[in-house]
């Protein structure tokens, strides 16, 4: 389906970390050149920029900001983790349900969510409640889809086997569902990582007056380029780091999983 | 019409009788919910008007650049990184993180570069969606089955004609839903950025609709776009199950 | 009878990655496959059959020793005449059977009476005539490995590697795909060689068996069966197939627990 196949098998070893940081050193060569071709007004430089992002750090308000951001997105990340784990094993467990219920969500993937902000604002209002929701509609589709299809993949061997052993329907659930879920359902979980920090961004662009993204909204109307590239900085390099953690626990569990 | 297609169309039209209840019944005030009939009056009265069409016409060229340069651009990226390993293995964290950006943030980057005109958007929309096709032209070319590749050795084919003939067809799938990716986050980044940034296309008069309380108009163009979206994913599918359906399994 | 391929200390090694030791996979090997011959090697898992396969066909270039196909060295590239049946399904999924068969004729530039010809004789003779426009998706393991085999058929190929085709197929069905086989070779005319695991594929399809040690492999036993050539899978019940059944297992055992041993570590 089209939602898995954006995440490929990792069939490469992680970088041993020295060629790691010659590569980050080779990028950050780079963008000096690109500034320095394009000119700082165009593109600002790294040197600029983590100056700059380290004048922004060391404000107390920026530390707010930040903390506002972490709040909204630590909120919706639970909220869109734990409705789509559920509504997703209940999708993949009940065949009829997940039959009904499979086109839809992809629909609802592949719509652009902007048409949905104004129903949210509308809804939730201004403010952290509305910036939970944009959060919690980006990451909790991926996050359900990908569970409902690791729970449709369990080898049927399995489920037998554990009836033949007379498991309850708990003890199913725990010790054959779940460990057998696990690798897709966190490949799941990256995805609504992902997302659900995009979400809460673009949440705080137009629904709130305090926040990273709303920091980011303003620096883009004042065509604040130093700004925006700082802040872009201090994403990218969460994000990425996160996601190389997320990353590196994907691997492991893809490694002990047992090929179909 | 299966059972399951049945309770689809069950849900949905019972979801949109529930909205037409709550809002002819009072219970949430017209301004922020239209009944479902009256959105599709709204909608229908829009489409006879020139200015849905000159939005429209600006919003789907833009998207059509975009998905355009994505998947030349995503293709030759997802050969490229199929081709050094070592490129790829240094971008997975980057890669893995991508989507994290909110992209739109790099349209004053790209104001300096274009100028004030619809390339900025394009690229905002291209941006978001040629990782996608990067990534599933490298998955299709990762997944050729190595008997088929040591198939062509041993049926003597030169490099080129692997390529034509057995690495493509392979991975053709892939490619499609790398095409289909594309042409949906084309979609949601022009769109978005329509909303969020510029002066013109339907984006753009959804956000104003919304400013300016007119939210049956607002309402009727989202249910339009949705439509038109809708629509355009239901062929794909449709079509790709008519290619694909007698592969089998990839 | 000439020599089709000759192999004389063929060896192969492949360089370990990471920091990982060499593997010798393969060697030396030293031995000849006459033309017209039905030759099967036999041999415990890993012990290099598959990269046997690999040099004789020149996919695999030999680290030391000579290879010679029909007089010329085999260096990693492979020669014209020579056709492959894998053991996974190499059939292409996208193209229905007789598009399948008709594949590698089309990329040899032959004219289309003379391909269309040739495929028709090969589908029926692989008994696939009802299925010529079914894609592989929809048939069987067994029916997939026929429509590889007939497309190795079309081309006419004079050496005919097998690697473990039947691998996924039933008892039953292995059988009467060896008497299939049997019917191809005499039909074609051409050299045979086959990997099998199974002692009694070998024994009651080839007039030679080899019998190959662990890794890294050599032959330990070179076994003529003297079967004559009109031969089926019938010939189980000759008494003289217990016998050569009996003495390559003897080698095999020792060969195989030893392997087992070394895997147990």
């Amino acid at each position: 389906m089209s939602v898995h196949a954006s995440t490929s098998p990792q069939t490469d070893d992680a970088l041993p970390a020295w060629a790691f940081g010659l590569f980050l050193v080779s990028l950050a060569l780079a963008w000096l050149g690109a500034s320095a071709l394009v000119g700082p007004q165009v593109l600002p430089g790294p040197i600029e920029t983590f100056d700059r992002l380290w004048v922004m750090l060391s404000t107390e308000r920026f530390e707010q900001h930040a903390w506002e951001t972490f709040r909204a997105f630590i909120v919706a990340l639970m909220i869109a983790v734990l409705l789509g784990i559920v509504l997703g094993v209940t999708l993949g467990a009940h065949r009829l349900s997940g039959d009904v219920a499979e086109p839809m969500l992809v629909a609802l993937y592949s719509i652009p969510k902007v048409t949905l902000y104004p129903i949210i604002l509308l809804l939730f209002g201004l403010g952290l409640s509305a910036k939970v929701a944009f959060g919690v509609i980006h990451g909790i589709i991926p996050i359900c889809i990908f569970t409902m299809a690791a729970v449709r993949a369990v080898p049927r061997r399995y489920v037998r086997a554990a009836q033949a052993m007379r498991l309850s329907p708990r003890e199913m659930f725990w010790k054959i569902y779940l460990p057998a879920c696990i690798p897709e359902v966190f490949s799941g979980l990256r995805v609504g990582f992902s997302l659900t920090l995009l979400g809460t961004i673009i949440g705080e662009m137009f629904a709130s007056q305090r926040g990273i993204g709303h920091l980011l909204h303003q620096a883009m109307e004042n065509n604040n380029l130093l700004d925006i590239t700082a802040m872009v900085l201090l994403l990218v390099t969460l994000a990425a780091s996160v996601g190389f953690a997320l990353l590196t626990i994907d691997r492991r569990l893809a490694a002990r999983a047992p090929s179909a | 019409m299966s059972l399951v297609a049945k309770i689809r169309w069950a849900v949905i039209v019972g979801f949109l009788s529930f909205l037409e209840l709550i809002c002819r019944a009072g219970w949430v005030d017209g301004i922020s919910l239209s009944p479902p009939t009256q959105i599709f009056l709204t909608a229908l009265s829009i489409l006879g008007t020139a200015e849905f069409y000159r939005d429209a016409g600006l919003t789907f060229s833009t998207v059509a650049g975009s998905i355009f340069a994505a998947v030349i651009f995503g293709f030759l990226m997802g050969m490229g990184l199929h081709r050094f390993p070592l490129v790829r293995r240094f971008l997975d964290p980057f890669l893995a993180s991508y989507y994290s950006i909110p992209t739109f943030v790099f349209y004053p980057f790209f104001i300096v570069l274009f100028g004030l005109n619809r390339f900025p958007l394009m690229a905002i929309g291209f941006i978001f969606a040629v990782v996608a096709m990067a990534i599933n032209t490298l998955s299709g070319l990762q997944r050729v089955p190595r008997v088929l590749m040591r198939s062509a050795r041993v049926m003597r084919l030169s490099r080129w004609q692997t390529i034509r003939l057995v690495i493509m067809p392979s991975a053709a799938p892939y490619l499609f839903t790398g095409l289909k990716l594309s042409i949906v986050y084309s979609f949601i980044g022009v769109i978005a950025g329509e909303f969020i940034l510029s002066g013109a296309g339907l984006g753009f008069q959804i956000a104003f609709s919304y400013n300016a309380f007119e939210t049956s108009k607002m309402y009727g163009l989202m249910a339009i776009l949705l439509t038109v979206v809708g629509s355009i994913n239901l062929y794909i599918y449709a079509i790709e199950r008519r290619i694909y359906s007698r592969r089998g399994g990839r | 009878m000439s020599n089709h391929v000759v192999f004389e200390g063929v060896t192969k090694r492949f360089s370990g990655r990471d920091g990982r030791p060499d593997i010798h996979a393969l060697g030396p090997v030293s031995f000849t496959l006459q033309q017209g011959e039905f030759f099967s090697v036999v041999g415990p898992s890993g012990c290099g059959k598959s990269t046997l396969l690999d040099v004789m066909a020149g996919l695999s270039a030999p680290s030391e020793g000579v290879a010679t196909f029909e007089g010329h060295p085999l260096k990693g590239t492979v020669p014209d005449g020579v056709g492959v049946v894998f053991q996974e399904d190499s059939s292409f999924p996208w193209l229905n059977v007789t598009e399948n068969v008709s594949f590698h004729l089309r990329q040899m530039g032959l004219d289309e009476i003379e391909i269309r010809t040739r495929v028709e004789h090969a589908i029926a003779f692989m008994g696939l005539s009802a299925f010529s426009k079914a894609y592989p998706a929809e048939l069987s393991g067994g029916m997939r490995q026929r429509v590889c085999i007939a497309r190795t058929l079309v081309t006419r190929p004079r050496l005919i590697l097998l690697d473990e085709p039947f691998g996924a197929l039933d008892q039953q069905t292995r059988l009467l795909m060896g008497d299939e086989l049997l019917r191809l070779w005499r039909e074609t005319g051409a050299t045979i060689l086959l990997i099998t695991h199974a002692l009694d594929e070998a024994s009651m399809l080839s007039d030679r068996i080899g019998v190959m040690s662990v890794r890294p492999g050599r032959f330990i036993d070179l076994v003529e069966t003297g079967w004559p050539r009109n031969r089926t899978s019938e010939i189980v019940s000759d008494r003289r197939f217990g016998e050569i059944t009996g003495r390559i297992w003897q080698h095999l055992r020792a060969e195989s627990m030893s392997a087992m041993g070394t895997q147990a570590a």
